[in-house]
């Protein structure tokens, strides 16, 4: 049932929240034990998993990284989950002094913890709303407050798109994002994918049934089918750890383990 | 190693360092996530490694640095319990090896108090970020919290003041809550509604489909219906709604409720009804109009199959002479004849038997079901004695007649229109036949009856479009054969019909009262004529004689319009003749004769025609304005042989023409054919005579040419020897019957 935007959700930590999962995989300690339970159980199944989650989150530093050597200093992290260690304006200010980031989620504990851990900070803003509804997040005061979208800007969609189910027509929801962004602006994405270990795959969308977040996996085409209308940075779409690694002379092995495609597509 | 010991530790060898920092980056690596590059990370290790190893060897040794490099560890987010695993087995097997065996007492007390750093910066951060977190649910509950008590608040809004009726119920059916626009509604209190259930909102008009919708509704096999429906109101009254239903389920789909949302439509529902009488009902009479009747009979033939056996009738009703009531007496006395017909019909309507007023003093009682022309006599009967009894109104006692044509048919047969058609022209049969009786249609008079009744309808147009003319058929002096005068003869130029005889619509123009402006129009045109003879030929021109109808003698200007058409034209009014029925003389009525005698008055000449033809009382003619009778043809007929004569005929135009002369009158003989009829007429007596003998009637042209001439009409002898011809058996010539060849109407 489609539910209006003023009839919220009830709160149910005895639910497992993908954001807090993410955050337990990562080594996060905000998370409950339905969440624990969880991740455990899809551990047990997929021993991978953390490192997958953590190859991710690092696929995420690079990118901002990246995007900031390309002098982008505003940022729109779409599916932002709870904040943990290396979030995205630490990595931008890091890199560039100064930065503006604006972390969005539907998850309300995310927020509510991402709002108190941000409190002081004025450059940074958290927006409860639903990446699939453009004007709730582009129209929100504080997106506005922070971002100039007459300027290049960097959007982030990092593992948010695998649960976005395809009824909910994502790549045209990319899209009215697209629309708004400035020319020379990045879409920063990653995919969890069934490319390569396809019976696990299964499984782990079973689990996450459970959450009010179920998993859609794509495919590497159908990847690429989201990031129309965007020019694909160097070296296109690949799996997590081969884009634009840190030491491009370590070996990396068997990188289809780390089953999530990563992107970086450029508005032009 | 004293030395070194005095000297305190050597700086540790910075490649050794590398070589314990390279081999911790590796053991940790993926063990917790941490947010730097593979070479941040060898750099963060390898400051840790120069703690550590400073540590050991320092003289004492400080394994407390442990538990710094713990808390760092934690700090560097190193938080998966492999990494201080792995950090504590590197640590104790890697230390001895690169610095000695005399290092592991101190590296056991290292790992021990990193172990317990570890596990204690472990410990608050897991309490701190805990906390955070739970803090962040109380926040995200509170903030949910207060947006249920908005959206709550808003559905409280919405609930309260929408204008429809919406009511929860249970499953059970009982009413649980109702809002206050139903209880408006419904007169009741929200705790009265609280004591009832659905079912006791039916309504004895509820559709039994109602009641099996709601059934299926409650059973889950319907999600919503939507009905409109009559219910009660608390003091009885009832009102109709528009009721949707639906079912709540609960989040396992089982149903839980019944919402009900119900829009009062009685209002809309008594202005529909009201439009709707409105267009059914003559307001007048309170009957169903021509609407309603029309669809009522229409429905008749569209409920019949091809091989139905139905049968339908209608008595179509006239008033008769309501016009003139109407007329004379005012239209709220009409307004009141027709509401007392409409009463007395209604009473005579039975069973299956609808009463309809059609138009201004039309009525319809259609008879759907008939099985046979009797029921519908029956109750043209019926009508007709409802209508004989006098109708009081307004204090005056009036008669009402009416005329009704009667249709009977099997559905199969015939069509709503042709059905309607035909009692129309049944009516008009009626009328025809006499007024105040009913007539049953029949087909084959229907032709004829189309044609009357259709020149009937045509004739306004005609007179409006002046499609009639004037002949003139003269009047001799048996004497001599010389003109003395002509009668005027109208015929209808008919557009499409070629010229029409009188005997076609005389009669339908009598009835519709076209006679009135005809007979003026050809009395204008008999006058001009006259009058161009007379500036032409003096005395010697003829007088003309016009015929005038019953009707015309009633409309009080007549004498004045002759008079002054007497004088416009500037005819003599003794070269006028005026012709009228013996009908139209032995009325009983004044108005009439008072025109006669204001037209004698002025020097114009009455005649009788068809003198004879009536069962009147000769003595009247004593008493009437009267200067000329004209004995109708027939009476002549048997005078017309040569050498065979009807003796009875002889005698009694003898008699006819004697007692003309008796009373000081002019006797003139019709449908004069030959010679030996002309001579013995003279021979009787007669003045003047007219016939084919003379003249057919002629166009006011031939006549002034005739004039000219001079010359006698028509050979002139004497009668023959009288031999009567009743003395020869068998041989009385028959009489003919049909229009007379004059060609003048009835």
């Amino acid at each position: 049932m489609q539910r209006p935007s003023w009839a919220p959700e009830e709160i149910d930590v005895d639910r497992p929240s993908a954001a807090r999962v993410y955050d337990f995989y990562l080594g996060g300690l905000h998370n409950f034990s339905a969440d624990r339970e969880m991740a455990a159980r899809a551990v047990a199944d997929w021993p991978e998993l953390p490192r997958i989650m953590q190859a991710n989150r690092a696929f995420l530093r690079r990118a901002v990284r990246h995007l900031a050597a390309q002098g982008i200093d505003q940022f729109l992290d779409i599916g932002s989950g709870i904040p943990t260690a290396g979030n995205v304006h630490e990595v931008a200010q890091a890199a560039l002094g100064e930065a503006r980031v604006v972390y969005v989620d539907i998850d309300p504990i995310a927020v509510a913890h991402a709002r108190a851990l941000l409190a002081d900070d004025p450059t940074t803003g958290v927006v409860e709303a639903d990446f699939t509804d453009p004007a709730s997040v582009l129209d929100d005061p504080v997106t506005r407050s922070l971002i100039d979208f007459s300027r290049p800007v960097g959007v982030l969609v990092v593992a948010l798109l695998h649960f976005v189910g395809d009824d909910q027509r994502p790549g045209e929801v990319l899209a009215r994002y697209r629309e708004v962004m400035a020319p020379g602006s990045y879409l920063v994405l990653s995919h969890a994918s069934a490319d390569g270990a396809p019976e696990r795959a299964d499984e782990h969308r079973a689990l996450y049934r459970r959450t009010a977040t179920p998993m859609t996996m794509r495919s590497r085409d159908e990847v690429a089918g989201l990031l129309e209308g965007f020019t694909l940075v160097e070296p296109g779409i690949v799996y997590l750890p081969q884009w634009r690694p840190d030491d491009p002379s370590a070996p990396l092995e068997n990188p289809e383990r780390f089953t999530g495609h990563a992107a970086v597509g450029r508005r032009d | 190693m004293t030395e070194r010991r005095a000297a305190g530790p050597a700086p540790p060898d910075r490649d050794t360092l590398d070589v314990l920092a390279a081999r911790w980056a590796e053991e940790v690596e993926g063990t917790s996530y941490v947010p730097m590059a593979a070479d941040e990370l060898q750099e963060h290790l390898l400051e840790l490694a120069g703690l550590v190893v400073e540590a050991v060897r320092a003289e004492p040794p400080r394994p407390e640095v442990g538990a710094e490099v713990g808390r760092r560890l934690v700090a560097a987010h190193f938080t998966g319990p492999s990494t201080l695993e792995r950090t504590v087995v590197l640590l104790a097997e890697r230390l001895p090896l690169l610095y000695g065996p005399e290092v592991r007492p101190a590296v056991h007390a290292l790992t021990g108090a990193l172990a317990a750093g570890y596990a204690a910066t472990l410990r608050d951060r897991t309490l701190d970020e805990q906390e955070a977190i739970r803090r962040a649910v109380l926040v995200a509950r509170q903030h949910t919290e207060q947006a249920l008590h908005a959206s709550e608040a808003r559905f409280r809004a919405m609930f309260h003041e929408a204008a429809i009726g919406i009511g929860l119920g249970d499953m059970k059916g009982r009413i649980l809550e109702v809002n206050p626009a139903m209880t408006r509604m419904f007169g009741h209190t929200a705790d009265e509604f609280r004591e009832l259930t659905v079912g006791e909102l039916a309504h004895p008009d509820d559709a039994p489909a109602v009641w099996r919708l709601y059934e299926r509704l409650l059973r889950g096999e319907l999600d919503n219906f939507r009905i409109e429906k009559r219910f009660f109101r608390r003091d009885g009254e009832v009102i109709v709604g528009h009721l949707t239903l639906s079912l709540v389920r609960d989040e396992e789909g089982k149903p839980s409720y019944q919402l009900a949302m119900l829009e009062d439509v009685s209002e809309r529902h008594r202005l529909q009804q009201h439009l709707t009488y409105q267009a059914y009902h003559d307001p007048l009479t309170t009957l169903a109009n021509r609407a309603r009747f029309t669809e009522r009979l229409e429905r008749v033939f569209a409920d019949a199959g091809p091989h139905s056996t139905r049968r339908v009738g209608v008595c179509y009703l006239d008033l008769d002479g309501f016009k003139t009531i109407n007329d004379s007496l005012g239209h709220h006395i009409g307004d009141l004849m027709l509401q007392e017909v409409a009463r007395r019909l209604g009473a005579c309507a039975g069973e299956g038997e609808l009463v309809a007023r059609t138009g201004g003093d039309e009525f319809v009682v259609l008879v759907e079901d008939s099985q046979g022309v009797d029921r519908l006599v029956g109750l043209a009967d019926r009508v007709l004695a409802a209508l004989a009894p006098p109708l009081r109104l307004a204090g005056q006692e009036l008669a009402v007649g009416a005329s009704i044509g009667v249709v009977e048919q099997a559905v199969t047969d015939t069509t709503a229109s042709e059905l309607m058609r035909a009692a129309d022209i049944t009516l008009y049969t009626a009328k025809a036949e006499g007024r105040g009786r009913w007539a049953v249609h029949d087909p084959d008079r229907d032709e004829a009856e189309t044609a009357r009744f259709t020149l009937s309808a045509a004739l306004p147009m005609a007179v409006a479009h002046d499609e009639f003319f004037v002949l003139y058929q003269p009047l001799v002096s048996l004497s001599d054969h010389r003109v003395r005068g002509v009668e005027a003869l109208v015929r209808w130029q008919h557009p499409r019909l070629g010229v029409l005889s009188p005997a076609l619509f005389i009669g339908p123009a009598e009835e519709t009262g076209v006679i009135v402006p005809l007979g003026r129009s050809v009395l204008e045109t008999a006058c001009r004529d006259a009058r161009d003879w007379h500036a032409e030929f003096g005395s010697a021109a003829p007088f003309v004689s016009v015929n005038v109808a019953p009707r015309q003698l009633h409309e009080p200007g007549l004498v004045a319009e002759v008079a002054a058409l007497l004088d416009r034209t500037g005819l003599p009014p003794d070269r006028l003749q005026v012709e009228l029925t013996e009908r139209a003389l032995t009325t009983d009525e004044g108005a009439p004769l008072k025109a006669l005698d204001g037209l004698r008055a002025m020097g114009v000449r009455i005649a009788v025609d068809d003198f004879g033809t009536g069962y009147s009382n000769l003595s009247y003619l004593r008493k009437l304005p009267v200067d000329v009778i004209k004995l109708d043809g027939s009476f002549g007929e048997g005078l017309r042989e040569e050498e065979l004569y009807d003796e009875v005929d002889e005698r009694i135009v003898g008699t006819l023409v004697d007692l003309g002369h008796a009373l000081d009158l002019t006797v003139t003989a019709e449908g004069v054919e030959t010679a030996a009829q002309a001579a013995r007429l003279r021979e009787l007596g007669c003045d003047e005579g007219q016939g084919w003998l003379f003249a057919p009637a002629l166009p006011a042209g031939d006549v002034a040419t005739m004039l000219r001439r001079g010359e006698p009409l028509g050979e002139l002898t004497t009668a023959s020897p009288s031999r009567p011809a009743a003395l020869r058996a068998g041989s009385r010539p028959r009489r003919r019957a049909g229009p007379r060849r004059d060609g003048r109407g009835a």
